[in-house]
């Protein structure tokens, strides 16, 4: 089932939570609300699933297909919502957390107790927690939790899947897991599902659609792909990934920063120009474009890649640079290295907010 | 690893200064009620005991505790809800209002009460055209022991609700569940451990209270006297064995209310180490 979101915003006292939006969520998506603490992506899905009441705007609407659920009372607009802490019924089995939904369905469309039964076992066996079913929440592991409240939130068949933070308080492998898992899930029973997350990367691998939100606003809606390569602006930038920052002046197409120096086709003046730290490569010697000269201030290998911290007198916080293995070896690098930073490519937001699309500098050899 | 203070002489120490503490302060004086209501053996105590007046005074004193426990537990588990569950202006002077009986002397209450709706009360001279005495009787008393004791149930579920939070109760509530459904099948269960041990203190506290009602009772013997007060009647007439052998009623009541308690305690660690 469709969301559809029309003027839609959100007061807390005297405080803005949320600033009216609008956001079209088409049936069998899976969309992910991403956005730093504050950014108000709780209180944009939990006034979607009733939690909170959104401010009287004029036209303010909420839409579940061509329902209008907008003054709806929660239990009324047919939902799962998953918590971050999962909020399990802590004194019921597995078996009546699951089957709460049913049972406190009115009496005549309540299933009978032989259909709950099998229904329940149904979903703890969806959830590969069949063995689980009389023990109490206390007596299982995050993750687990984590999938009983998803099988509890499903067992009414909503048209609708709300889930916040739901991989939040989970360690990193069994976060991974149950990623994929909830894609798969979501892929075979095709609801439309809605999950908010702090996480850049659970957000691009999950979800069909990012919405990004700060400060109560959404700063864009797009596929991951183009989020990444298409940043409506400089916030969506810098939250999708490492940053690194070279101010400096232009002259005649070359930018200035102390010693540094590198080859810009812009106009004359002051200018700050970011760069992605996998976009960096260190070499023992400049090229013609790029003169930046930088101390290895840091070495950490982390899985796949290097992550080296930069230094320099012209660069007021240090840069990231993150290299593979194979460079890390050749250059055999080591703390204290005096080498040059190539940069393969350069965004730039300028102050305004205009859409400007990240620009490849003259191609570096 | 050796703890703070917890060197052998320090131990000892501390535990010998407890028992002696509580043995002189706690455990004589309890032993000292038994043994002066049977000081004369166990006829006299028992004539006393059976006597009509006490009798009528323990009869009073259970029925005003049987009346006060459930207004206390509904206006409790209301109080705490309200206050836990919902955010408006004026909660934190509530959550200061639910201690007055606790802060203020139970005479001063019962004082208070005897001003308000007394004979010459500002309620009471109009409920007086109505032919309705609420001092020096029954509804008095109650209406003091209900203002002495409201806090208990409250002040136990307060922080137990803001601890556990909402959660639970939202997750009912996207699961369609009506309202009452997830007070009684999500909210009470996780309350009713606190719920109980709140029970037994606002009983324990209606069943011996005695400054507020002294004041609003009258100590009208057989008709508005509570154990306590009949107990102090006893003690100025010189009669010490009855007196001791209502204490020892009231203390044996205290007894079984601490079993009670020790009890429940004991029933929720063991569910705590199960769950």
């Amino acid at each position: 089932m469709s969301i559809r979101l029309q003027n839609i915003g959100k007061h807390f006292g005297k405080t803005q939570a949320l600033e009216p939006v609008d956001l079209d969520i088409t049936e069998g998506e899976l969309v992910g609300l991403l956005g730093p603490s504050g950014s108000g992506k709780t209180t944009l899905l939990r006034i979607i699933a009733g939690l909170e009441t959104a401010d009287r705007e004029p036209g303010g609407r909420i839409l579940f297909g061509e329902r209008d659920v907008t003054h709806l009372h929660v239990r009324d607009r047919r939902i799962g919502f998953v918590f971050q802490h999962y909020a399990l019924f802590r004194h019921m089995t597995v078996f009546d957390n699951v089957a709460f939904g049913l049972t406190v369905l009115p009496r005549k469309q309540r299933p009978s107790s032989g259909e709950i039964r099998s229904r329940v076992h149904r979903l703890l066996e969806m959830v590969k927690l069949e063995h689980m079913a009389q023990r109490y929440p206390a007596q299982l592991s995050g993750g687990q939790q984590q999938r009983v409240s998803l099988a509890r939130a499903l067992a009414l068949r909503p048209d609708v899947l709300l889930l916040d933070e739901p991989f939040g308080a989970l360690d990193a492998k069994v976060r991974q897991e149950l990623r994929r898992w909830l894609r798969h899930l979501h892929d075979e029973l095709n609801f439309t599902s809605l999950f908010v997350t702090h996480d850049q990367e659970e957000a691009l691998e999950l979800s069909d659609r990012v919405v990004v939100m700060s400060n109560g606003r959404i700063e864009q809606i797009d596929t991951p792909d183009k989020l990444y390569r298409h940043p409506a602006n400089r916030f969506v930038f810098e939250f999708l990934g490492d940053v690194n920052h070279l101010e400096g002046t232009v002259r005649d197409g070359v930018l200035t920063c102390g010693d540094a120096r590198l080859a810009v086709d812009l106009a004359d003046g002051p200018e700050e120009l970011l760069l992605r730290s996998h976009e960096l490569e260190l070499a023992e010697s400049p090229s013609p474009e790029a003169q930046l000269p930088v101390t290895v201030a840091a070495i950490s290998p982390v899985g796949a890649e290097v992550r080296v911290e930069l230094e320099a007198d012209w660069l007021g916080e240090p840069w990231l640079a993150t290299v593979n293995h194979a460079n890390y070896e050749r250059l055999a690098l080591t703390r204290g290295a005096r080498l040059y930073a190539l940069p393969r490519r350069w965004h730039r937001f300028p102050a305004e907010r205009v859409k400007q699309p990240s620009r490849a500098p003259e191609p570096v050899s | 690893m050796q703890r703070i203070g917890d060197a052998p002489a320090v131990r000892r120490l501390l535990i010998s200064a407890a028992v002696v503490l509580a043995a002189l302060f706690l455990l004589l004086p309890l032993v000292a009620i038994f043994a002066q209501a049977f000081a004369r053996g166990i006829d006299v105590f028992w004539a006393n005991v059976t006597n009509h007046y006490t009798l009528a005074a323990i009869q009073l004193t259970l029925f005003i505790a049987v009346l006060t426990i459930p207004v206390c537990l509904v206006f409790g588990v209301a109080l705490a809800w309200l206050v836990t569950r919902f955010r408006f202006p004026g909660r934190r002077i509530l959550q200061t209002l639910i201690d007055i009986p606790f802060a203020v002397s139970p005479v001063v209450a019962g004082l208070v009460y005897l001003l308000l709706y007394g004979r010459n009360g500002w309620l009471g001279n109009w409920l007086d055209g109505y032919d309705i005495q609420l001092m020096f009787a029954w509804p008095g008393i109650l209406l003091v022991t209900i203002f002495v004791t409201c806090p208990f149930v409250a002040r136990e579920l307060i922080p137990l609700m803001q601890a556990q939070g909402s959660r639970e109760e939202e997750a009912a509530v996207t699961l369609g569940a009506p309202g009452w459904t997830i007070f009684r099948r999500v909210t009470l269960p996780n309350i009713r451990w606190a719920l109980l041990y709140g029970v037994i203190l606002t009983n324990a506290r209606a069943v011996g209270e005695f400054g507020a009602v002294s004041v609003v009772s009258g100590a009208i013997r057989g008709q508005t006297n509570t154990l306590p007060l009949h107990l102090e009647q006893l003690y100025q007439d010189y009669n010490t064995v009855g007196a001791f052998a209502s204490a020892s009623l009231l203390a044996l009541i205290a007894l079984l209310t601490l079993v009670a308690k020790a009890s429940l305690e004991w029933r929720a660690a063991r569910r705590e180490v199960h769950a």
